[in-house]
């Protein structure tokens, strides 16, 4: 997020798109429904589903699937048209605004409204509102990003909010929520196969020589690696030999679970660090009975850019051991002698030799965590970044086409298809599954199903339904809800006795290499 | 610039910015106002009458925490009159319903002995899922409230516990309200609300439905805003166990990345409990469903206790010396034989920083390559 989450309730306009942000981040939601029913804020909601947020909303905007581009080129249309632009801040803080205007000139609502299907006049009205706003803050999620023009996305949300003057402005920004407790850290850890620690580029020749002499090596690889989509597939392909995942269930995870599937079981040899013998787990050559969160000293980065300690509440099962031991005594039976006494001395080592964690230390933590970028130990921390001016110098207007997504409804495949999370489950179930209070709540997959929809295939709440697309089939209950818009049915991915994942494309964004898990095209019929 | 506006409290001057309560004003002075009902960060309701000071030239006590602050007003906040009238409230609510808690017949004086007493265990007698962490309790020690000529109330209702989560006892409410204001200001899910009138006045969700057939989505924002045993986790109910037995080590929570301030409550090896952390964001002690129910896991049986190697298509259990020995064997003998690009590492959103840092380091420095990445796409 450009913006912290507090920063929510000082919006006047809350664009959220692709988050279905009371389930998945239901305590950053109430910041959200306060700004609202507290503060005055107007909310808009872009979204495929009737979701709960749309409950606060002033306009929901109901786009078919894959089609923001398109959207948010039309609300830049109408926002340039009417002169309802911060001409201040383009012209001192931007470039490329000629561009971005020749693009969205054919993006008038009409046009829009026949690739999205949202009517026109709402559009219009929802830019003279975002636009309208002394601070307007984007929220989005993998609503956004799971798409194969998931780069286009947030580029053009973040074009949407420089024309209105809305980054590095307090209660604005264009603010990712992030879907896993660490997703943030693991990237700026240069978890990640083309940076190291605090983006720092491995193809730049002075970061990978620093890197080389603080690590003690002679080189280090200068060349990006695989993603770990790209992985799968090379293991598909047989040039990919060896695999060694901590913490990860891509046999659930992955698009296209037979594809993924047969990938890991054409390794050579496959090590699983985990708390649990997952669905992935089973598939290894060698488990490493890995610790819990609540066994474990650390820091977690939240999607706010806010460092915060993790501190070992309990005793590790049996012989379980700390993930951070486990791989330095692999690295030292390798050859490569990885001594530390403590995640705190990992800590200064990462402070040593990362700008933007620079700053951190444990100390500092005790009480408050801080936001990177932290550039000395006595440095704030960063809230809100790009504030006086881009991190790297004017922000870019991108000039974006909208594409359509990698597949669409047909004859033999007529229904679009989208998939997410459940409140009272979380990602592949490795966590939420063990409770049986959760399971009690959210106890098997279904398939959200718009009325007419059921209506037309003769379907009643809590029939059993056959689920298939190109790829793969599941059987599922039916779930008749207002949440679903006719034409267009949900699946939540967690469950792996009927996992969405069969079913969705993994046909990737050529940047971000994500899969477009938000749509496919699937038939339903009555089991 | 307009002056800066002062009020006297307990004949110091203070200064008040516009809008704050004589609550609001003497909290940021350090000086302590009891308070019950009063849930900050939602507008006062000013139903529990505990925060009670004095006014001069105002015939009635005031609540504090409805009261807002005007220039020159005079207030002082404790006097007998103000502990006698304190006293009597507690008394009221002491008999309003199910508060069997020995506070009556105790003659302790302070809150600490009381508390100190209390982990020294209890002779029979059922207790309450509050005992030893109820704010009226601690309250009534403080105050030497002892209902003793009121009459108890004998609406008894019976415990609703038809959810996996929560119990409701509605017969130890007092009417606070504070869970309305957490359920309707700070979580804004609206599920429950004051219903009926009078002596018939109880908190309901939907119709007065249980809270699983309302819109409750099971957050646990009441519970933490509860001051007394009206609604307690369930997986805490009925254990006999104190609540303040238990050991508290703040962490962060495990699911999505907002990334809330969370207390792990530690009994005998296991969490019992998790509450949010009050005092700091992003959470200021709002949890959701998961954050706050959803840690079975770390306790459940099907925890990996041993390494396995698999021999054939069937695991068997290994010592740590010989499963890191194989897995350094065979990626070594892999990068050997095709290279270190023939080699991958997953690592993962789900552990800490010090983690992945050293993840990725062993990828690069020495694996040798750069195929590392996580499910951040996923």
């Amino acid at each position: 997020m450009t913006n912290p989450i507090k920063d929510i309730e000082k919006a006047r306009v809350i664009l959220i798109t692709g988050s279905n942000t009371t389930e998945n981040h239901p305590v950053l939601s109430s910041y959200v429904k306060r700004a609202v029913t507290r503060y005055g804020a107007k909310l808009i909601v872009a979204d495929p589903r009737k979701i709960r947020i749309v409950r606060f909303a002033d306009i929901w905007l109901r786009q078919n699937l894959g089609t923001d581009v398109a959207w948010i080129n039309g609300m830049m249309h109408v926002i340039i048209r009417e002169g309802l632009y911060d001409e201040e801040y383009v012209n001192t803080r931007t470039v490329g605004l000629e561009d971005l205007k020749k693009t969205v000139e054919k993006y008038t609502p009409e046009y829009v409204e026949k690739i999205t299907g949202i009517p026109a006049d709402q559009l219009t009205e929802a830019a003279r509102m975002y636009a309208g706003a002394e601070a307007a803050s984007i929220l989005y999620a993998m609503g956004i990003t799971q798409h194969i023009s998931g780069t286009d996305n947030v580029k053009s949300l973040a074009n949407l909010a420089m024309l209105c003057g809305n980054v590095g402005v307090e209660g604005g920004g264009v603010n990712p929520l992030r879907g896993q407790n660490n997703v943030q850290g693991a990237c700026d850890m240069g978890g990640l196969p083309n940076v190291y620690t605090g983006y720092q580029k491995v193809d730049d020749l002075a970061a990978n020589t620093r890197m080389a002499k603080a690590w003690g090596v002679k080189d280090l690889p200068g060349k990006p690696g695989l993603t770990a989509t790209e992985m799968i597939q090379k293991a598909h392909e047989g040039e990919l030999k060896a695999l060694y995942i901590i913490g990860e269930n891509p046999m659930v995870s992955d698009p296209d679970l037979n594809h993924a599937e047969k990938s890991l079981r054409n390794l050579e040899f496959l090590v699983v660090q985990d708390i649990f013998l997952t669905e992935t787990a089973r598939e290894a050559d060698v488990v490493l009975p890995s610790v819990s969160y609540a066994e474990k000293d650390g820091t977690f980065t939240n999607t706010e850019r806010k460092v915060q300690r993790v501190r070992k509440a309990l005793d590790p099962p049996g012989e379980a051991r700390q993930d951070w031991r486990i791989i330095a005594e692999i690295s030292t039976r390798m050859g490569y002698a990885m001594e530390y006494e403590s995640p705190e001395a990992v800590m200064e080592e990462i402070a040593e030799l990362t700008p933007s964690y620079c700053g951190i230390h444990y100390d500092r933590l005790e009480t408050d965590g801080i936001h990177w970028p932290c550039t000395g130990s006595d440095h704030p921390g960063t809230p809100c970044l790009h504030m006086d001016r881009f991190t790297c110098g004017l922000g870019v207007f991108h000039a974006i086409e909208y594409r359509e997504p990698d597949e669409l409804p047909d004859g033999e495949y007529p229904l679009f298809l989208t998939t997410g999370r459940v409140m009272y489950q979380y990602h592949t179930g490795t966590m939420t599954m063990k409770s049986d209070g959760l399971n009690e709540l959210a106890p098997r997959c279904f398939l959200e199903i718009s009325p007419q929809d059921a209506s037309r295939y003769r379907l009643e709440d809590g029939d059993r339904v056959k689920v298939a697309s190109r790829r793969g089939e599941i059987e599922v209950r039916a779930k008749i809800s207002e949440k679903a818009v006719e034409g267009t049915v949900f699946l939540p991915f967690h469950y792996a006795a009927a996992a969405a994942n069969r079913l969705t494309n993994a046909a990737l964004d050529p940047t971000a290499k994500i899969p477009e898990y938000k749509v496919c095209a699937v038939r339903i019929e009555k089991g | 610039m307009d002056a800066n506006q002062f009020i006297v409290m307990n004949g110091k001057e203070l200064v008040f910015e516009p809008g704050e309560t004589i609550l609001d004003v003497a909290r940021r002075n350090g000086i302590d106002i009891p308070t019950l009902c009063y849930l900050k960060g939602a507008s006062p309701t000013g139903a529990c009458r505990i925060c009670l000071v004095e006014v001069e030239g105002a015939r009635n006590l005031v609540a504090s925490c409805a009261t807002p602050a005007a220039a020159n007003m005079v207030v002082r906040t404790e006097s007998p009159r103000i502990r006698e009238a304190r006293r009597l409230n507690l008394e009221l609510l002491l008999a309003s319903g199910r508060h069997n808690c020995l506070v009556q017949e105790m003659d302790l004086e302070s809150w600490a002995d009381f508390q100190l007493k209390a982990m020294k265990g209890q002779d029979g007698g059922e207790l309450c899922p509050a005992y030893g962490e109820c704010r009226l309790q601690e309250l009534a020690v403080k105050y030497q409230a002892r209902p003793k000529g009121l009459p108890p109330t004998d609406t008894v209702y019976p415990v609703e516990d038809v959810n996996p989560f929560i119990v409701r006892d509605f017969s130890r409410c007092i009417l606070c309200g504070r869970c309305v204001q957490a359920c309707n200001e700070i979580q804004v899910n609206n599920a429950i609300s004051y219903g009926y009138r009078g002596a018939q006045s109880k908190i309901v969700a939907k119709g007065d439905l249980p809270l699983v057939n309302s819109d409750c989505v099971f957050c646990g924002e009441c519970v933490q805003a509860c001051p007394v045993g009206a609604l307690v986790p369930k997986a805490d109910y009925g254990t006999g166990r104190l609540p303040l037995e238990a050991r508290k080590v703040r962490t962060t929570c495990p699911y999505c990345g907002v990334g809330c301030q969370i207390r792990l409550h530690v009994d005998d090896g296991k969490i019992v409990r998790v509450t949010g952390v009050q005092e700091v964001g992003p959470n200021y002690g709002s949890l959701c469903v998961k954050g706050r129910f959803g840690h079975d896991f770390v306790n459940h049986p099907d925890r990996l206790k041993k390494p396995l190697i698999k021999d054939g298509d069937r695991f068997r259990e290994a010592t740590w010396d010989e499963a890191l020995d194989l897995v350094a064997r065979r990626l070594g003998e892999i990068k050997e034989q095709a290279g270190p690009d023939a080699l991958g590492l997953f690592t993962s959103a789900r552990i800490t920083n010090e983690e992945n840092y050293l993840a990725q380091k062993f990828a690069r420095a020495v694996l040798g390559t750069n195929n590392v990445d996580h499910c951040a796409r996923l």
